[in-house]
């Protein structure tokens, strides 16, 4: 028995593997493996089984590790076999560990000490083994074990050493900085050892390095200079050439270093010109490898200072990229432009059909990254096209990730440049229908703050429209079915405080749309409260203005099931509205004063009125407080042994000698302020916000809202209306209370909502007689074609014609050819020129899409539908692989091919592999001696006894076709 | 940085999976279960990449196995593509035309060859006939080794049957 033929494994293995192949589903795939888990268990328990056994079981164990299941019984063995001596053992054991074990495994701590022989072996395969594996699972905590080991191997004689050396530090320097800081000088002398491999290697540490600390590193910008032109002029040894470009991997990582330590330094940048004009020159633009270093050139051109040179070879290698056949080519070519807008704004408007071209493809992730350079290129002249394909887009696709990103991104250009109120209020609308579960609640609450504090400008007409236009609106969506929880809570918030402010609805109909609003969701807690909470303001306005209002039976019914809630929050609504209804005018009036929700209350953030208790306990001995910040950083101090605590709640081995504890920080005696947002825990359910208590709330507990408020709105980005006052969500009930970041916000936010509105009059003029998608361009780039503006789609009023004319006069010099250039091209030209893409390739991917129907479906229906599948596939890998997708070829050579494949239905095995070579012809020219290894491989597979049967003769195929 | 390599065939089926990011066992057969339903169903004219949750994947087919490459958001996705090609064809030349059931067979020389080009999430060689020639050196030491074993191990068996 033992080792077969060429595949070097037992007959076992190889039958365990074919019959999994052959398994006709899940379950069946699953009960093979379970038996081979039992078998292996068995086998392994056994306490003298032979060593080269052990090896192929351990082998077997990553097998079916990889199929998804679950062997963790075996690791011990795997880490047993890197004990191993004999080097074959060993690294089967080193591979096995690093494929079973993440670096957070108990195990890891029984394979440091292997590790740390294995790195002072004098065989460099060995310690190249035991590096691999370092990389792979030592921890924060077990680098001190293998660091010095490891530093001093980047003084091996043998390069691969140095490499992986290197490389083993880098993955310590990302895990934890601070064990590797001392030795990033290393990583500089590294950078000139004479093995380009080891040069190249050491660029990722570099990299990474930069990243976190441009200014240490402006030193090197000579040598990395001079090392991408000597990488350039092909100066380093011919194997590191890859499809005749010159170490084209090394080209990148360096073109990515310069790109970081030239931005924004004219100085450094002036010396990188010259060299990244060579590079861009050089580049091989008919192959992939070439674009991609190409592609990499123009990242770094876009963030050094500007050079006008560079930024024309890098629009020119845009419109190549933009204008090629390739998916990946206009995917990188979108991207790219993203990327060159921040320093040439004007550069997208040449691309701008090609553009609408991609944002109209059928494939997706071209539609997305289309939709990002869209998203940079907002401006206030065309947010409303934007935002509305955008919303269009996500309301088409279930991808949850992505809908929720693209609606924050919606939010995002809304609160930025919306044009117009009611624009904003619509577009948050369509966005809180459709993705309302998934948007940030702040979002939300920044919709309210908007509608409540309005404009922020003293205009008080324009504030009350637009929250009359936001009630008209919620009360006609109201009566969708099934809307987002998130939504409704603003709804019924608004039609709380402003339903019947302009006295267009009666206090009386709001409050039964309310109630049915609350008996259509009475699953939803939250929604709940915001509705009798809104119940609660109409009735005290009424009753404020002196009108009588009745309660509704319906309210009525409401407020008792209420009160009977298992929810206390509810409970406690419901109580409040019931004793408000039984107060005279003045207390309701005092209680729940009208539009009173921007009145600001004030926290004491800083609880500086505990103050003297805090004196009085430490004065009396008490521990001075440190903020849990200052906690996790460095410990030491107050509680001795204890290093810190990472390693304290794990197990804290150590490898070296205790050193002496690090001076600390001197706790502050007082309570810090940042920190206190921090620990005061945040409450529960969201509407605890909306808090509308008869009575003022204790200031602690306010201060805790307030606190979440601001923790929330951390990440935001700066945003129109995203200021932090945490006014708006909070109700009117404490108006004595002021708060110290009112005022100064509220102005702050009117100012950014002037610039929209004078940047309005940017908006240039557009095509009218022409296609859509001309239409769709004028209106995302202003185009400066000189025809009519265009009329559409806008509600706008301002719109100054003067700017208009001035502006197509000013054009610049690029823009006569374009204009030139749309006319020349009839809008159905246009057309044409995007359609017999799709088009042709419709039909194409129809076959492919039935055959794949078939090979899913009817498993049974075995050889015939495999082969014409396998060889319709021919095409696409010869063209996947020469890198020139050439569509007219592409699509007039499936169809013989595949007749032909239907032929060619014999399940024979010979039949399986003639298949390309017969139908094919260019394939067999290139393949020749290919199908006769084929043949090879498949007679010895046969000796073995393992005979293929039809079920994948694909298996055959070089991969290389 | 690469999160991690995948080879899945047409059928579904993974032959090779390389994590460098941590993943635990469950999230692992997640992760490949929502990639192959994202990266099988797309047609061929297609671009190569996806974008996936907060990363991209590169995918690229070379026959009937699929070869993907989980990567950050700012890396670039050609040179990722040929990093793919570059894993593919020293493959190539390892085994001699290297088909999937090479791979399926010699799975374990894979990871060897793949532990060669990659490290860590990054290319640690882009020499292809470094990693060959390394590649070589251990398998001679293999080849020494596994003569001695089998001479003593053939007597055994020979022995025992």
């Amino acid at each position: 028995m033992g080792s077969q033929g060429g595949f070097g494994q037992s007959k076992e293995f190889l039958d365990l593997i074919k019959s999994i192949g052959e398994s006709r589903s899940k379950s069946e795939e699953d009960r093979i493996v379970l038996s081979e888990i039992e078998t292996l268990r068995r086998r392994l328990s056994d306490p003298d089984i032979p060593k080269r056994k052990i090896k192929e079981y351990i082998v077997r164990l990553v097998y079916v590790e990889m199929l998804g299941h679950d062997a963790s019984f075996g690791h011990i063995y795997a880490v047993k076999m890197t004990h191993d001596d004999n080097l074959l053992s060993k690294r089967t054991g080193y591979l096995a560990v690093t494929l079973f074990l993440n670096e957070d495994h108990d195990l890891i701590i029984l394979i440091v000490n292997t590790i740390q022989k294995d790195l002072r072996s004098d065989n460099y395969l060995v310690v190249c083994a035991a590096l691999t594996a370092v990389c792979r699972l030592i921890n924060e905590e077990t680098i001190p074990a293998v660091l010095p080991q490891v530093v001093e191997l980047l003084g091996h004689p043998k390069e691969a050493v140095r490499k992986k050396a290197i490389m083993a530090l880098h993955r310590f320097y990302q895990k934890s900085p601070g064990t590797v800081s001392h030795l990033v000088s290393n990583f500089r002398k590294k950078l000139c050892d004479n093995d380009p491999g080891v040069m190249g290697a050491t660029l990722c540490p570099l990299f990474d390095l930069i990243t976190t600390d441009v200014n240490s590193y402006k030193d090197l910008v000579i040598s990395f200079v001079s090392i991408l032109k000597q990488v350039a002029e092909r100066r380093l040894p011919k194997t590191y050439d890859y499809h005749q470009m010159p170490a084209p991997f090394i080209q990148i990582k360096l073109l990515k270093i310069l790109a970081l330590l030239g931005s924004g330094d004219k100085q450094a940048s002036e010396k990188m010109y010259t060299v990244v004009g060579d590079v861009f020159r050089k580049c091989d633009t008919t192959s992939n490898i070439g674009n991609a270093v190409l592609y990499e050139c123009i990242c770094c051109v876009s963030c050094i200072y500007p050079n006008t040179k560079l930024l024309e070879a890098a629009a020119e290698s845009i419109a190549k990229f933009l204008k090629s056949d390739s998916h990946n080519l206009k995917y990188m070519g979108i991207d790219a432009l993203g990327r060159l807008i921040k320093t040439s704004p004007d550069i997208a408007e040449q691309h701008q059909l090609a553009v609408i071209d991609c944002l109209e493809d059928p494939d997706d992730t071209l539609k997305r990254k289309t939709f990002e350079l869209l998203y940079k290129m907002t401006k206030s002249s065309n947010v409303e096209v934007i935002v509305d394909r955008m919303i269009d887009y996500m309301i088409s696709i279930n991808d949850n990730h992505y809908k929720t990103e693209i609606a924050s991104r919606c939010v995002e250009l809304a609160e930025q440049f919306a044009p117009s109120n009611q624009w904003f209020i619509q577009t948050m609308n369509r966005v809180f229908e459709h993705a309302g579960d998934l948007v940030n609640i702040k979002v939300a609450h920044n919709l309210m703050r908007l509608i409540a504090e309005g404009f922020g400008e003293d205009d008080e007409t324009a504030d009350s429209q637009l929250r009359s236009s936001a009630v008209e609106s919620y009360l006609r969506i109201m009566s969708e079915p099934k809307l987002p929880s998130v939504f409704l809570q603003v709804i019924c918030w608004v039609l709380g405080e402003y339903g019947t402010a302009d006295g267009k609805y009666s206090a009386s109909y709001i409050s039964g749309r309310l109630c049915d609003v609350a008996e259509a969701y009475s699953s939803d807690e939250t929604v709940k409260a915001y509705a009798i909470t809104a119940l609660m303001k109409l009735h005290a306005f009424e009753m404020a203005a002196g009108r009588k209002i009745d309660m509704l039976p319906e309210c009525q019914c409401l407020i008792e099931e209420l009160s009977a809630s298992h929810s206390t929050d509810l409970q406690q609504r419901a109580y409040e509205l019931q004793s408000l209804v039984s107060l005279d005018r003045r207390a309701v009036e005092s209680v729940m004063p009208a539009d009173a929700s921007c009145e600001d209350i004030e926290v004491d953030k800083e609880l500086s009125f505990l103050d003297k208790h805090i004196q009085g306990a430490i004065e009396k001995g008490a521990q001075p407080y440190i903020p849990e910040s200052e906690r996790s950083g460095s410990l030491n101090i107050s509680n001795l042994s204890i290093r810190d605590q990472p390693e304290v709640s794990t197990h804290s081995l150590r490898f070296e000698a205790y050193e002496l504890p690090k001076p600390v920080a001197q706790p502050k005696p007082s309570i810090p302020q940042a920190s206190s947002t921090e620990l005061v825990p945040v409450p529960e359910p969201s509407y605890s916000r909306e808090s509308t208590y008869a009575v003022p709330v204790p200031t602690v507990s306010s201060s805790v809202s307030g606190s979440t408020e601001l923790k929330l709105r951390l990440d935001g980005v700066q945003k129109k209306w995203g200021k932090p006052t945490y006014g708006s969500s909070s109700t009117p009930d404490m108006p004595s209370q002021k708060s110290e970041n009112g005022l100064s916000r509220n102005d702050d936010s009117s100012i950014s909502m002037s610039r929209p509105q004078s940047s309005l009059d940017y908006r240039k003029p557009s095509v009218e007689i022409t296609p859509e998608k001309q239409r769709l361009a004028a209106s995302l780039f202003g185009a400066s074609s000189k025809t009519e503006r265009r009329t559409t789609s806008t509600h706008k009023a301002v719109r100054s014609t003067g700017q208009v004319a001035e502006k197509t006069q000013v054009a610049k010099p690029v823009d006569p050819p374009i204009a030139k250039a749309t006319p020349v091209q009839p809008p159905p030209d246009l057309l044409d020129l995007g359609e017999p893409i799709s088009t042709s390739s419709a039909p194409e991917v129809d076959p492919f899409k039935q055959l794949e129907c078939l090979l899913d479906q009817s498993e049974s229906a075995s050889a015939s539908s495999h082969t014409a599948d396998n060889s319709s596939k021919l095409p696409d890998i010869m063209s996947l692989y020469s890198g020139m997708p050439t569509s007219g070829q592409t699509s007039g050579a499936v169809g013989p091919i595949s007749v032909n494949g239907d032929h060619l239905v014999s399940p024979s095995e010979v039949g399986v592999i003639a298949t390309p070579a017969g139908t094919s012809g260019p394939v067999q020219f290139s393949k020749g001696p290919n199908l006769k290894d084929a043949l090879n491989k498949d007679a010895r597979v046969r000796q073995m006894g393992v005979t293929p049967t039809s079920q994948n003769p694909n298996l055959f195929k070089d991969l290389l076709g | 940085m690469i999160h991690f390599v995948l080879l899945i065939s047409r059928q579904g089926k993974v032959r090779l999976t390389k994590w460098y990011s941590p993943y635990s066992q469950k999230e692992r057969s997640k992760v490949i279960r929502e990639l192959s339903g994202l990266v099988l169903t797309r047609g061929p004219k297609l671009c190569n990449f996806v974008e996936w949750r907060e990363f991209k994947v590169v995918y690229k087919r070379y026959a009937s196995l699929y070869f993907c490459m989980c990567i950050d958001q700012d890396d670039n996705e050609l040179e990722i593509l040929e990093i793919i090609h570059h894993f593919v064809e020293i493959l190539d030349r390892y085994f001699g035309s290297v088909c999937e059931l090479d791979l399926i067979f010699n799975f374990h020389k894979a990871y060897y060859i793949l532990d060669e080009i990659l490290i860590a999430g990054e290319l640690q060689e882009s020499s292809k006939k470094t990693v060959a020639r390394l590649i070589a050196a251990q398998d001679s030491l293999v080849e020494a080794a596994k003569e001695q074993a089998s001479s003593i191990s053939n007597i055994i068996a020979q022995a025992t049957k």
